[in-house]
């Protein structure tokens, strides 16, 4: 019986599969696969952290930017091959996501997060909290982000962010 | 041991003590003699006062600072305290104000930073009020001296530092001049909170040698390797300092031959674009850093352009203040080719982001070796400006100019 429950369901589906990622997404960044990382990415896309006092001044700097797979897979490499950092792991938490979805299909959604940075001598910091506004596409039912933008709360940072967000 | 009676070693600027960033007297006298002391400091960009009748928030070391342009242009700064029980003045980092209101009691300033308004100064209803022979704008907000050059709002609490020029020296104004060639547009900022006393990030910033050592995403591309063509300014105060070097590349194989770690060639970027670039500065000169006594860095790292202030926040706590800028006449492409080139600095730089770690695994290497020392040959001994980088001269020049204000 679908009488009304269409939209409402496809709603549902949309919230469910936005959540499924973005559940993904920092679980293989709080384990450490960051060669998967660039997966959840489409080809071409736009990830990029910055800070809300640069955004509310609509000032473009970002802290890290990347408009492709390849810019994100050379971050990678060059966390694992070339910069320095001391051993340290993140821990995400999300809270529940607000989509807007638009008419092409793909969905806009808002996610606040939390990260704790956990380094190697067990000293435990809230790193950084934000949300991340996404661009996200569902291609062969699979979903990607076309984009995300990490938006931090504060424009301090403890020392250095070596990990992406 | 009393501040007072601690020696420098006899070997002079070749050996710095490790007591120099761990005692926490010698903070205190640090923010007297050089912070509030004959020092230049550089508070923020003239763009970032944008029109007149804006204010910013800024450091004299620790000391809070306002920085406003007034009605006709002129720019002020004072200290951002109240004359009357020292609350703070401005509470936000940026805005738009015709007058400074202390929002405890009220009392009122102009943009100079002058006194202009007691509340309830003759009492209500013939009661009350401030007696007639009362002058508190005696115990004003110092005003301090400013000097603004090429952009640069800088200020002195002192009535006896020669001007900015003379105290930056002519090879640095160049230098200043050549990045600060045109009109600025602010593309954004952000801190870092360094886990270390800020005398350790000025060195780091002055060190040539490290460069392509601790980053090894500089010398792997070719960015920089120390046998590029280049040099290494240090003012004659010794406290200023400029190291560039220039775009093309050296073909050398010295740092393989010397199985140096960050010299690995298998390391390629997928998406070079990161790395295009544009000689907007005619002069074949990939990257110049800039620094000047006590806490001011100018870089130009190929089309990034960034001024840092460096604020200490504590003996072993330092705020690193980016503004990253472009031109105000750049075009989208130029702009989307800096923001680009941002990946490169800052707490995520690619060539940056160990710097601020490393001044925190200087300051816990450090404890509980107060009486020791660290070595600083590199170069020789000397404080004079060099071809080479592969010198620790400009370290040795910030010493030189530390002991002076110090009077060690």
């Amino acid at each position: 019986m679908d009488t009304g429950a269409g939209p409402q369901a496809a709603a549902i589906e949309s919230q469910l599969k936005l959540q499924d990622l973005n559940a993904r997404y920092v679980e293989a960044i709080d384990d450490g696969r960051f060669e998967e990382w660039p997966d959840f990415f489409m080809e071409t896309c736009k990830y990029r952290i910055t800070t809300a006092e640069n955004v509310e001044q609509g000032l473009p700097l970002s802290i890290i930017y990347a408009t492709s797979r390849a810019m994100l897979r050379d971050r990678v490499k060059a966390l694992r091959e070339a910069n320095v950092y001391e051993a340290q792991r993140y821990r995400h938490v999300l809270g529940p996501s607000l989509l807007v979805p638009a008419a092409d299909g793909s969905i806009a959604a808002r996610t606040n997060f939390m990260v704790a940075r956990v380094m190697h001598t067990g000293e435990t910091a809230l790193f950084a909290t934000g949300r991340y506004l996404d661009q996200v596409v569902l291609t062969g039912g699979a979903a990607l982000f076309a984009e995300k933008t990490v938006i931090l709360d504060s424009r301090q940072i403890d020392t250095l962010l070596a990990i992406p967000l | 041991m009393n501040i007072h009676e601690r020696n420098w070693p006899t070997e002079g600027l070749t050996r710095i003590p490790y007591w120099i960033y761990a005692d926490r007297e010698l903070y205190a006298e640090e923010q007297a003699r050089i912070f509030r002391g004959d020092a230049w400091t550089f508070l923020c960009l003239e763009a970032e006062l944008p029109r007149p009748e804006t204010f910013r928030t800024s450091n004299l070391g620790d000391m809070p600072v306002v920085v406003t342009r007034d009605r006709d242009g002129a720019i002020h700064a004072f200290e951002n305290r109240c004359a009357h029980r020292g609350s703070l003045l401005c509470l936000k980092q940026r805005g738009e104000a015709r007058e400074i209101v202390c929002v405890y009691h009220n009392w009122t300033y102009d943009l100079a930073g002058k006194l202009t308004g007691v509340a309830f100064r003759r009492g209500v209803g013939g009661k009350g009020g401030m007696p007639a022979d009362c002058k508190p704008d005696r115990h004003g907000p110092r005003q301090l001296r400013v000097e603004v050059l090429a952009g640069l709002v800088f200020a002195t609490a002192s009535h006896k530092a020669p001007p900015v020029a003379q105290y930056l020296g002519p090879e640095i104004v160049a230098k200043i001049r050549r990045v600060m060639k045109a009109p600025v547009k602010l593309l954004g900022g952000y801190s870092q909170i360094l886990p270390g006393n800020w005398k350790l990030y000025m060195e780091n910033v002055k060190d040539s040698y490290h460069a392509s050592l601790l980053h090894m995403f500089f010398t792997t591309f070719r960015l920089n390797r120390l046998s590029q063509r280049g040099g290494l300014v240090v003012s004659e105060d010794g406290g200023n300092h400029i190291s560039y070097s220039m775009s093309a590349d050296v073909a050398g194989k010295e740092y393989e031959q010397a199985g140096m770690r960050t010299a690995q060639s298998g390391y390629s970027l997928e998406a070079p674009e990161l790395l295009q670039n544009v000689d907007e500065f005619g002069d074949g000169i990939g990257i110049q850093i800039l620094s000047v006594f006590p806490g001011f860095v100018l870089q130009q790292i190929r089309n990034s352009l960034a001024v840092r202030r460096v604020v200490p926040r504590g003996l072993e706590r330092t705020e690193l203040v980016w503004t990253c800028f472009g031109y105000a006449d750049d075009d989208e492409a130029m702009t989307e080719l800096r923001l680009r080139q941002a990946n490169l600095i800052g707490p995520s730089g690619f060539i940056s982001m160990e710097d601020g770690a490393a001044t925190g695994f200087v300051q816990r290497g450090i404890r509980g070796a107060d009486d020791e020392e660290s070595v600083v040959e590199m170069g020789g001994s000397g404080t004079s400006s060099e071809e080479s980088r592969v010198s620790e001269a400009a370290v040795r020049g910030f010493w030189k100019a530390y002991r002076r204000h110090m009077d060690m």
